[in-house]
């Protein structure tokens, strides 16, 4: 039997990362039952905390890497502990202090992202490049809008028509916007999530470089990521612009009459609150009442939704680790969704649209659903 | 030099200053040199005698003064030394035992905002003989106060009818003092009255409260006023003037005889208060059997009179004729010394909380529901049952529901515990079903309670400790079918469990009332930030309020038991009686004053005062003037501040007093 005395640089290690909120927490255990990962595997989110207020948190453990950042347990939480802060904390110690490693996946990602401003690793130059069909322009001064379509987007054929539809809408609209195209980064949201912070604080600051040298005052994102962490994270860093989401701009454009939604879609919908533009910065009617505007469209909405909305697992860097089939949230969500009879399972976020079609791949459900962003069912309608 | 003296203040009489520097022990002399400051002191203008001395609040200390005063004809002191909040009646009392007016007295806070606030000695005794040399400055315009008293009245308000105000107005009665009781409910009993046992003695509620009950009924020296509330509020300690509402019944009182033969007899019905919604009453109702008193009441909002003007089942049937449908609501003026606030609490609405399913599954119902189910007198006549009328067989109890929780009550309820223990002994006494109780901590602290958790563990009840994150009726295995499943990590195994249970118990909160708010402006009291009603001090005065003469007891003031209930309902009587029993009531005597001949009545005091103070007379010749209610005015300065003309000022704190200390501390 050993002598527990809280081993105190341990502890001061994970505080000085950024996850002080660990000294509020009463070990409640209600973050634990709250956890999505608990309807597919074990994961005892409390115990991780008591480990971080003692000083024995085991940095090789692998569970360490489990969190999808939802927010679900920092929503209930009766003392208020930012978990997702320990969390990310305790990533740092692993990532840029070196107490373990990184698994490898994340490890790599983290290299492209370094390196080339991406997580796909793929050139810098060729960002823009899915935006010439479209006849996108670049931004320059003077331009109204920033788009800003996110990695994932540009870079991934299978994902690449969110910013497809979004630029046709935009064009369709009249509105006077650009892209920046190579000398975009990675919003390093998700990157800072995994523990590297000084990728995020070079990330970040180019971004605000190359943005505010450009005169970009407002800037229209696809992914909550990126809108999270342009309206929430850049501002301490010195970046002050303007952010909306397409769920919110989309709204805007269709309420002064800029678009008209014409074309039918006598389809069952349901609506995936994505945990980060619902939970972490409470937007939930917009994406709802664009769908509305659809013609034909018929809104179902599906169980644990809104603030209980289920996570699809892309959050915290984990869209870029595999997830061992039978533990993927998105398989659930995706169960859901049919057994309340949607047709089109409708999404607003990249990593949310990479995770359910994998879904639907795997689970061979593609007769049965679809999976479409919402800007691509308005540019349907269009 | 101490002061602007002005052609005016050498016309006064001399003033003999007595200055007395306080070591007190080493607090102060460790820091600043007291020596030297009495030296300092004895320099000044119209000082008589400069003294220093170990501890001036001490017999010997207070005796200085004394001698000093009557030997040396003393007519203003000062004393340096801690804060006045420790000492200042210390030493006005020792000035009016010399025969001095007290409030010819002034202190120079030399400890607390000096020598325990500052390191340097030579900057700590440079600032105690700048403090020192402004007392003196604003004490040479001290003029000498009059001190008022106003006689008591001796009867009382207590406002609420449940346990604590039940017990604070017999406590008072029995003095043979006259007690109004006001209760805004058709009869007393407050939440007491729904309970059925009560931890840790497993006493029966109802056969506890009742007999207080019919004791205040028909006590000599208490006048019921039920189904009546508090409209206004107007007057002072000793002295208020209390405008009350008596709602109408539409029922003579006078003529009733309880027989009960109206209720029986009308078809309309609404959802129970009683029963916390799990029965019906009728639209003509008492709450219960025991209702003091036994007098039925019409709720307007489901009498088919009232909403249709058809029906008059009951004045058909009453034998005595004492249905009266025109009766309207009385007003009632009431004078008393003190006021007893006895409004209890509300109960958390669990709704909010949508994971624990209250509203969506039918079998998730509060400890308060669980009271009424369980009680002889409740819709199942005591029987434990399920909506549909089955005996549940498994049965979860969870704890810290809207409390604990900062998204809803950051503070602890304090009783949930306990009872949440009385639940889980019931079900098992009553149906052997298995009960698991989850809890965050086991919060046993009163006599009798840790020992009550220990033959509740003996009864075999499943203990878990976790928060509980949902509650569904979603089974994902064949005995889950048809039940409900409490989720929750059992953080002592370190895993999650799903529970499958038939019932679900919710340890609700109490809270504050819902119109919390609305009743503490009435009274002029405050709120603490959880919304209970503010003590004087959490401490020591947990009953006065910060004004004088409303009281405070039971869970208007927090969470808590009935033994705590009902002593602070006994420390409230005591309080009032003490006041009673003096007869008088001593006035600040640091009041606003208006000179009359400044005054030109424009109002502009009267609207601004919060406590009402001033007035003015509009009929008075040649012009209107305020006059200050002295026994209102706090004097907070807020009229003197607003008076156009200069005509207010507040006694013992005169501009010449105030400007004084200025100059005073502006000189290095």
């Amino acid at each position: 039997m050993q002598a527990l005395t809280p081993y105190k640089d341990a502890i001061d290690i994970v505080k000085e990362a950024g996850g002080e909120a660990f000294e509020q927490c009463y070990q409640c255990g209600l973050c634990s039952g709250t956890c999505p990962w608990n309807l597919v595997a074990s994961f005892i989110v409390r115990r991780l905390i008591h480990q971080a207020q003692l000083g024995l948190v085991d940095f090789e453990d692998d569970d360490l890497w489990l969190c999808a950042t939802c927010g679900a347990c920092v929503a209930r939480c009766p003392r208020g502990v930012e978990i997702i802060d320990i969390m990310r904390a305790m990533r740092n110690v692993v990532a840029e202090v070196g107490a373990a490693k990184v698994p490898d996946s994340l490890r790599i990602t983290a290299k492209n992202i370094a390196s080339a401003g991406n997580p796909q690793g793929e050139a810098r130059e060729i960002r823009g490049n899915w935006a010439e069909e479209s006849k996108v322009k670049t931004f320059t001064e003077g331009t109204e809008l920033l788009y800003f379509s996110c990695c994932v987007p540009a870079y991934d054929p299978k994902v690449r028509r969110i910013a497809q539809a979004t630029a046709e809408i935009l064009n369709k609209a009249g509105v006077d916007f650009g892209i920046l195209g190579a000398t975009e980064s990675c919003c390093g949201e998700s990157i800072r999530k995994a523990g590297n912070e000084s990728i995020f604080q070079s990330l970040a600051n180019s971004n605000i470089q190359a943005f505010t040298e450009s005169g970009v005052s407002k800037v229209l994102v696809s992914s909550p990521h990126c809108y999270h962490t342009f309206k929430n994270e850049y501002p301490a860093l010195g970046g002050n612009f303007e952010v909306v989401h397409t769920a919110q701009y989309l709204l805007e454009l269709i309420r002064d009459q800029k678009l008209k939604l014409t074309k039918e879609l006598n389809k069952k919908v349901a609506y995936q609150d994505p945990c980060y533009l619902g939970r972490h910065n409470g937007i939930y009617d917009e994406p709802r009442e664009v769908l509305r505007s659809i013609p034909g469209l018929e809104l179902i909405e599906l169980p644990d939704s809104r603030e209980e909305s289920i996570c699809c697992g892309g959050g915290g860097g984990r869209i870029w680790i595999e997830t061992k089939k039978g533990e993927r949230f998105s398989d659930l969500r995706l169960e859901q969704a049919i057994e309340a009879g949607a047709e089109i399972l409708a999404v607003a976020c990249p990593y949310c649209m990479l995770n359910f079609d994998d879904s639907v791949l795997t689970m061979d459900k593609g007769e049965i659903i679809e999976i479409r962003d919402i800007s691509e069912l308005v540019w349907g309608a269009i | 030099m101490g002061g602007n003296i002005t052609a005016e203040a050498l016309d006064r009489d001399e003033r003999r200053i007595g200055v007395y520097i306080c070591h007190c022990g080493l607090n102060i002399a460790d820091t600043v040199d007291v020596e030297a400051v009495a030296n300092y002191a004895g320099t000044l203008n119209s000082v008589a005698v400069a003294r220093d001395y170990r501890f001036m609040c001490s017999d010997p200390g207070q005796d200085l003064i004394k001698n000093d005063i009557k030997e040396l004809n003393l007519n203003r002191v000062v004393v340096a030394s801690c804060s006045p909040r420790m000492h200042e009646p210390t030493f006005r009392k020792a000035c009016e035992a010399a025969s001095l007016n007290p409030y010819l007295f002034e202190m120079a806070n030399i400890r607390e905002d000096c020598s325990w606030v500052h390191d340097d000695r030579e900057v700590a005794t440079q600032k105690a003989k700048a403090l020192v040399r402004a007392a003196v400055a604003r004490v040479y315009y001290n003029d000498p106060l009059e001190i008022k008293e106003i006689p008591f009245n001796p009867d009382t308000l207590v406002v609420g009818g449940g346990i604590a105000g039940i017990q604070a107005a017999l406590e008072i009665a029995d003095s043979e003092h006259k007690v109004y009781l006001v209760e805004r409910d058709p009869s007393i009993g407050g939440h007491m009255i729904q309970l059925d046992k009560t931890f840790p003695t497993l006493d029966c509620s109802q056969c506890i409260l009742t007999p207080k009950m019919a004791a205040v009924g028909a006590h000599p020296y208490i006048e019921l006023l039920s189904y009546s509330e508090v409209e206004e509020v107007s007057g002072f300690v000793g002295a208020f003037k209390v405008k009350v509402r008596k709602k109408a019944r539409y029922v003579d009182e006078d003529k009733c005889t309880g027989c009960g033969l109206c209720q029986e007899k009308c078809p309309w019905t609404a959802d129970s208060e009683y029963d916390v919604g799990l029965s019906k009453r009728k639209a003509i109702y008492t709450p219960f059997a025991q209702a003091i008193p036994n007098v039925p009441v019409i709720d307007r909002d489901s009498c088919a009179y009232f909403l249709k003007g058809k029906c008059r089942a009951c004045e058909k049937f009453c034998e005595t004729g004492a249905i009266d449908f025109e009766q309207v609501d009385q007003f009632i003026e009431l004078e008393v010394g003190a006021i007893i606030l006895a409004t209890g609490y509300d109960a958390f609405d669990p709704s909010t909380i949508s994971q624990y399913g209250y509203g969506i599954y039918d079998n998730v119902i509060t400890g308060l529901q669980f009271e009424r189910l369980s009680a002889a007198t409740g819709p199942t006549g005591g029987e434990i049952r399920l909506k549909d009328g089955r005996k549940p067989e498994s049965v979860a109890i969870i704890h810290c529901v809207g409390s604990r929780d900062q998204n809803y009550h950051e503070y602890c309820s304090r009783v949930c515990c306990m009872y949440g223990l009385k639940v889980a002994h019931i079900v098992k006494d009553k149906t052997n079903a298995d009960v698991y109780e989850m809890y965050i901590d086991m919060r046993c602290f009163g006599e009798g309670y840790e020992e009550f958790y220990k033959r509740v563990s003996e009864e075999g009840v499943n203990f878990i400790r976790g928060k509980v994150a949902k509650v569904t009726d979603k089974a994902v295995s064949e005995e889950e079918e048809g039940k409900l499943v409490v989720i929750c990590e059992d953080t002592l195994l370190g895993s999650i469990i799903r529970v499958p249970v038939d019932m679900v118990v919710l340890c609700i909160a109490l809270e504050a009332r819902s119109d919390a708010e609305e009743v503490a402006r009435k009274f002029i009291i405050s709120r603490r930030a959880d919304g209970f009603f503010l003590e004087r001090h959490v401490k020591l005065d947990p009953v006065a309020t910060p004004s004088d003469g409303v009281l405070i007891a039971g869970c208007c003031q927090g969470p808590k038991d009935i033994p705590d209930t009902v002593a602070q309902a006994s420390a409230a009587a005591a309080r009032a009686l003490a006041m009673i029993s003096k007869g008088r009531v001593t006035l600040e005597a640091s009041v606003s004053h208006v000179n009359e001949d400044l005054c030109i009545g424009c109002g502009r005091c009267e609207e601004l005062c919060e406590f009402h103070a001033p007035k003015v007379d509009i009929y008075e010749k040649p012009m209107p003037v305020s006059r200050v209610n002295e026994a209102l005015c706090k004097g907070c300065g807020a009229c003197a501040v607003a008076c156009p003309t200069g005509a207010i000022s507040i006694k013992h704190f005169k501009p010449e007093q105030i400007l004084a200390m200025v100059d005073a501390l502006a000189e290095t």
